[in-house]
């Protein structure tokens, strides 16, 4: 067999068409070589008409393609009318030409594609079936979690200090750093509209209540999504497809227990110290750029962070991290039970779950906000 | 279509195949030939590396020393241009289908062909289809996933796929493992018609011993790092050495021989 590259160049088979009218075919009736035979038939076959003969006898070999291009074409002159003779096919050459008729035709036919309402429906339905679906595992974990309070020592311990180390103690370093820059790029925006008022100490104010209550919340639990949401998908998918989550529930074992509870419960735990620890760094990034831009010092700096900011801002920021910690670990571990089958369907749901889980803490930040303004402690109540 | 083959070429030559696993030795000097036309099985037990041997002659691995010749290429010297038109000319059904997951089957089964030749897509779609009806799956199975299929479908949507190019020769790995015994018949019949129509070579790694009956020409054992024996079931079935005679004559190979003589 050639490479279909250099057949293209030289044709090692032909069809032709003799003086008498008979359509001589020779050469290879092979795969690389069909393209240019499918020409070379439909130039010389438009022009016959009535009885035709096609000499075979100068094919040396034949494959699948070239045997469904001879069918293919007696099958359509034969549609308009026109009969044909074979002659000197080879015994082999035949069988296969046979086989294929016999075989073949009955399947080839044009896919069907669903039209636009019916695609419309699917995905609607397709859609409720996931809100209702998400709806009964929040419930059933729900209970499953409470059943655990209420009688700690069915906690899994081991998974749930595994994941206390993967999902916050690693993760310490990449939020520490991404949230001092945070506070960097805060705190130069602040800084730029300040100082022509000569108004440089409230860098602190703007620092300290823009970071504490909303960006380092935001930005941890956004770390945390893509850390440790996408990795719960990932793994409790690949564990659905190698049907280990269908061994456990056989050996009455609950996934929800032994799965996700120790997840959701370690996040809950670590989001809320991440955030803390984050919260430092981010206030050290905003005094950085007040003392290199402003000219406040550490010391004038911290003097005024004690008196303006109160515990509430502090509280408040800590306070969503376990709200966002749970939104992360259960459509984490939602979007891995719905895995179905494929390795593709375990990439396709790890995606869905991180951009749910960062859209929900997005829509969970805006609807806390409303919410501490209307208990009065909202950034107008100051 | 070779029917005119006088002589039976040697289609892939193994000489003095040694391979090993860190300090373990899978292979210790394996030679053996495989003839065109011929449907050759490697059996042996779990561990003894019939995979490993399998991966060799595709080259997905290479082995420590020793050559082997694929079509006349010999794989320890061959370059990017010439393995790839060497791989074009071969067919490998994988053990678990290894369908991409992604894609349908008529898709998977297109795969090969929209790669390696400039056919029309729709002579293409053609093809596709003759290939199902050759491996007789349904032709509503065209449009599904793989993971829409039963294990026996889905070995056969692989078979199509390994044979869309029409290779000369096709490697099996564990073709019946895990279908039940229908579809095993059923699938070993396809192979044996395949062989007889494209005038396919085929190597087949199997634990299967019905299969082995009724399909294979030639069987090569292996045990101990070494191939033990290579014959016909008939004489195999006869063997002295102790390993081949517990691997065929155990209560199991009886019962397979005693059902492919009552079939005849």
């Amino acid at each position: 067999m050639q490479t279909a590259i250099t057949t293209a160049r030289s044709p090692t088979a032909s069809a032709s068409l003799d003086s008498d009218g008979t359509l001589s075919c020779a050469g290879a009736w092979k795969m690389a070589n069909v393209p240019f035979l499918e020409r070379q038939l439909a130039e010389v076959l438009g022009t016959e008409s009535g009885q035709q003969i096609w000499d075979m006898s100068g094919i040396t070999s034949m494959d699948t393609a070239g045997a469904w291009l001879v069918r293919r074409s007696l099958s359509r002159l034969e549609q308009t009318g026109r009969r044909v003779e074979l002659r000197g096919v080879r015994a082999e050459f035949e069988q296969l030409i046979r086989w294929i008729s016999d075989e073949g035709e009955s399947v080839a036919g044009q896919p069907q594609k669903p039209g636009m309402i019916d695609q419309l429906g699917h995905a609607a339905w397709n859609a409720s079936l996931q809100g209702l679906g998400f709806l009964s595992f929040v419930g059933e974990s729900t209970l499953v979690l409470l059943r655990l309070l209420v009688n700690p020592r069915r906690i899994r311990w081991q998974p749930f200090f595994y994941n206390l180390r993967a999902g916050g103690l690693q993760a310490i370093p990449i939020v520490g750093l991404l949230s001092f820059m945070m506070g960097v790029v805060i705190a130069y925006q602040a800084a730029v509209a300040l100082r022509p008022y000569g108004a440089s100490v409230f860098i602190v104010e703007f620092v300290g209540i823009a970071m504490l209550r909303e960006i380092v919340p935001l930005i941890t639990a956004i770390i945390v999504a893509g850390r440790s949401g996408s990795a719960y998908t990932a793994q409790i998918g690949t564990m659905k497809v190698t049907e280990e989550v269908n061994a456990m529930r056989t050996m009455g074992i609950d996934p929800l227990e032994l799965l996700i509870a120790p997840k959701v419960l370690a996040l809950v735990v670590a989001v809320p110290l991440l955030t803390a620890f984050a919260d430092v760094t981010g206030v050290f990034g905003g005094m950085v750029i007040a003392r290199t831009q402003l000219d406040v010092g550490f010391n004038a700096f911290l003097d005024r962070f004690e008196s303006v900011i109160f515990p509430t801002d502090y509280l408040i920021g800590v306070g969503k991290a376990p709200v966002f910690a749970v939104i992360i670990a259960m459509i984490g571990c939602y979007q891995g039970l719905c895995v179905s089958g494929s390795a593709e369907s375990v990439g396709r749901h790890t995606t869905v779950s991180v951009v749910q889980s960062i859209f929900v803490v997005i829509v969970f930040d805006a609807l806390f906000s409303v919410l501490l303004d209307w208990m009065g402690i909202g950034l107008f109540a100051q | 279509m070779r029917f005119d083959d006088k002589i039976p070429e040697p289609v892939i030559e193994i000489r003095h195949l040694t391979t090993r696993f860190g300090s373990a030795v899978i292979h210790d000097d394996i030679s053996f030939t495989v003839l065109r036309g011929e449907i050759f099985a490697v059996v042996g037990a779990s561990g003894s590396g019939k995979s490993t041997l399998l991966q060799e002659m595709i080259m997905l691995r290479r082995p420590e020393s020793g050559s082997i010749h694929v079509l006349g290429k010999d794989l320890s010297a061959i370059g990017e241009r010439e393995s790839m038109e060497l791989r074009r000319r071969l067919g490998v059904l994988f053990q678990h289908g290894a369908l991409f997951s992604a894609l349908t089957v008529a898709e998977n089964i297109a795969v090969p062909l929209r790669e390696h030749t400039q056919l029309s897509a729709e002579f293409i779609r053609e093809i596709v289809g003759i290939k199902l009806g050759w491996v007789r799956l349904p032709a509503n199975s065209a449009e599904k996933y793989p993971n829409q299929l039963s294990g026996g479908m889905l070995k056969r949507a692989a078979l199509a796929r390994a044979i869309a190019l029409d290779p000369e020769l096709v490697f099996l790995d564990e073709p019946t493992a895990g279908l039940d015994p229908a579809s095993t018949a059923a699938l070993d019949d396809l192979i044996r018609q395949l062989k007889y129509i494209l005038g396919l070579t085929i190597v087949m790694v199997t634990h299967d011993l019905d299969s082995l009956w009724n399909v294979a020409g030639r069987v090569g054992v292996l045990g101990d790092g070494k191939l033990l024996e290579v014959g016909t079931m008939e004489e195999l079935s006869r063997s002295d050495h102790p390993l081949v005679a517990e691997y065929f004559q155990g209560s199991r190979g009886r019962g397979a021989k005693e059902q492919a003589w009552n079939r005849r």
